[in-house]
């Protein structure tokens, strides 16, 4: 059983009660709520006759249907309209603060409450929505719940929570150019496996970890998820704080002196007790892409799509599947694979770091001729930065179109989808069958300088041959 | 399209009949695709579950089968209900029809939503499940009875299946305590001591 870990120290603290059937009653420092999985919350709360216990603990924004061409109000899709709109009401009715369109703060939930500061080391982060665990990048634990537990929250800033087993992913060396937290996290779960982190946080540490960004960070905490780990965490150091400082919602003053010594205190200790260690090799990691229908189905870009006999007997029938539902065949290599449509953006890579690394490989490019290409900045401050230093500039001058902030083709809940049989080469963070908007749609996941380097070529291209050595 | 009442009080077992929707790592985007999120309420979802799998193979998804319509158990294998959080995916199998889970193993998110809405996720070995599945497309209409204490699953036919589940979520079924709101109202006091000595909530 771990102990003296960040995860045991956080758990501590918020433990309110034990509960009868044996969870823990946990307190929530940090509720994020969006429009898609809060209305039948606020609905259920006003059917039980409740009130929300912390309005100020809980903040709002719009993300997941919001179009990225024309923002107008009345959205085009009244069911759209209709969503946020009871998000609005509700926000009002309860005090809830909410970064609507146009406030200079709406955004991508995981990407708007690191950049205003709210998310913080050592809270509870609890949002519906399954890639809340990017907030561990912080060193808080974060986890995504489902509507019932969104009105738990809402009624009771609480949750009914076990406890998880805390393994550490010890990373080794440094990644090589052209080589991102995507591709370290894509290996990581090609490695351990969807089911891998069932039952487990990830701590993720080590050299190569310490020397990421926090925007590095949080997209490798952001698919702990898709290994199947309710939540991945780095503990917060110097880089965490020189992050936070001077960030809206972050401590200033004395009060920030305090709020770094606790912060620093947290971290698990050298004498941290883990359940399970796993180590890797940094330097060994290529650009990694999808070729089927899990991120667990992951390769680097010099590899070849695994042949039946590659694969483990396990994951055979998964791998039969893949390979009729994606029409690539074993033993192929994924470099050459043609591509229609090329997605930079959302809660995984659509942040400036994200979009600074595309631009490098579009400037003075252009887009392969027939490829549908485009960039959604996570956030509207995301968007205001970038184009500030005129990435904008370099992106339409490439042949890219560069939409408003949004989840947009991720998962398709706005007008941004493919249709038919089309590929996508995605920055996103989910491959699943139909996941982006088509029921026959195919998807391969990758960094978004692979995605430029997919947009430019055509085609699926290892990116450090374009970047300067 | 059966409309049996939802899930409330003590949950101790079921009598009726079973679907079996096979593979791993099924995700909620395939249990419920993204566009029927788009919705204030859950209560359409029923008619919308798996519908891009059923789509692709119509008359032909398991879900559409004759002699499984107004089935209550869903037999799953590995990783069920893996990828996004959204409750909609149990709310469209509940809507349908489905009052409990048995399967290899399930999804943590997944299975919190389950457990929220009275559904237990019955767990078994892999040879058990595919047994049991086996057995059930010999037997596609085999009335069958599930229960909690034991967790176990017999066929009317007398073929018996041992399953597992969870303490905690087992115990808080079958005393009716699995929705967890009134449980976590009652510790007010408690809440606000843990807010107290909580340094980021008091200026550090």
């Amino acid at each position: 059983m771990s102990a003296g870990t960040l995860y045991d120290k956080v758990w501590d603290l918020h433990r309110v009660a034990e509960l009868p059937g044996g969870s823990t009653q946990l307190f929530i420092g940090l509720h994020l709520i969006h429009e898609v999985t809060s209305p039948q919350a606020f609905a259920a709360l006003k059917d039980l006759g409740l009130s929300v216990r912390h309005p100020e603990r809980t903040v709002a924004t719009v993300d997941h249907i919001v179009p990225t061409t024309s923002q107008a109000r009345p959205f085009a899709d009244p069911l759209a309209e209709e969503m946020l709109a009871t998000l609005e009401a509700n926000c009002a009715a309860h005090g809830i603060t909410l970064h609507g369109l146009g406030s200079g703060r709406q955004g991508i939930v995981h990407v708007i409450a690191p950049e205003l500061g709210l998310t913080q080391p050592g809270m509870t982060v609890a949002c519906g929505d399954s890639h809340t665990s990017t907030h561990g990048a912080f060193g808080a634990i974060a986890f995504g719940i489902g509507t019932s537990q969104v009105r738990d929250v809402l009624a009771s800033q609480s949750l009914s929570m076990g406890k998880l087993k805390v393994r550490r992913l010890w990373v080794e060396g440094q990644l090589q150019s052209g080589v991102y937290a995507k591709d370290l996290v894509l290996h990581v779960i090609r490695t351990l496996g969807v089911k891998g982190g069932v039952g487990y946080a990830y701590e993720f540490a080590g050299p190569a970890i310490d020397a990421l960004s926090m925007e590095e960070r949080m997209t490798l905490c952001n698919m702990a998820i898709e290994g199947g780990a309710r939540c991945g965490y780095v503990n917060p150091d110097a880089v965490t704080f020189a992050y936070l400082q001077g960030r809206p919602c972050a401590p200033s003053g004395e009060a920030w002196d305090r709020a770094v010594a606790w912060w620093t205190s947290l971290a698990s200790g050298p004498d941290a007790v883990f359940d399970d260690e796993v180590r890797f090799d940094a330097a060994s990691i290529a650009p990694t892409v999808t070729w089927g229908i899990t991120p667990g189905q992951g390769i680097g870009v010099d590899e070849t799509v695994p042949t039946l006999e590659q694969v483990d007997p396990d994951e055979r029938p998964l791998a039969e599947e893949a390979y009729r539902y994606m029409d690539l065949r074993p033993g192929a290599p994924i470099a050459g694979t043609p591509v229609d449509v090329c997605f930079i953006g959302s809660c995984t890579n659509g942040r400036l770091s994200d979009l600074q690394a595309a631009a490098a490989v579009a400037r003075g490019r252009h887009v392969a001729p027939g490829i549908k290409a485009f960039v959604v900045p996570g956030s509207e401050q995301v968007a205001a930065a970038a184009e500030a230093e005129g990435l904008d500039q370099v992106f339409t001058a490439a042949g890219f179109e560069w939409r408003e902030p949004g989840c947009s083709m991720c998962l398709a809940m706005n007008p941004d989808r493919l249709e038919g049989r089309q590929i996508s080469a995605s920055s996103s963070n989910r491959n699943f069958k139909g996941r982006q908007g088509s029921a026959t749609g195919r998807t391969l996941l990758m960094s978004p300088a692979m995605v430029a380097a997919a947009a430019i070529a055509g085609q699926v291209s290892d990116v450090r041959q374009l970047l300067p050595v | 399209m059966t409309s049996p009442s939802l899930p409330m009080g003590p949950i101790t077992g079921l009598r009726g009949r079973a679907v079996v929707v096979a593979g791993d790592d099924i995700d909620t985007d395939r249990i419920i695709p993204a566009r029927f999120l788009k919705c204030v309420t859950f209560d359409g979802l029923g008619e919308q579950v798996f519908a891009d799998d059923r789509a692709e193979r119509p008359g032909e998804h398991p879900l559409d089968r004759a002699e499984v319509q107004g089935a209550s158990l869903l037999v799953v294998n590995r990783n069920f209900g893996c990828g996004s959080s959204r409750e909609h995916a149990p709310q469209a199998l509940m809507r349908w029809g489905i009052r409990a889970v048995v399967g290899e193993s399930f999804a943590e998110i997944f299975y919190g939503n389950c457990l929220a809405l009275g559904i237990p996720c019955f767990t078994a070995s892999h040879d058990a499940v595919l047994s049991l599945q086996a057995a059930l497309a010999a037997a596609p209409a085999q009335e069958l009875e599930v229960s909690l204490d034991p967790p176990a699953i017999v066929f009317s036919d007398g073929q018996r299946w041992d399953l597992e589940l969870q303490a905690g979520p087992r115990q808080m079924l079958l005393t009716g305590q699995w929705d967890a709101t009134s449980q976590l109202l009652a510790h007010g006091a408690e809440l606000e001591r843990t807010a107290l000595a909580l340094p980021y909530l008091n200026g550090f």
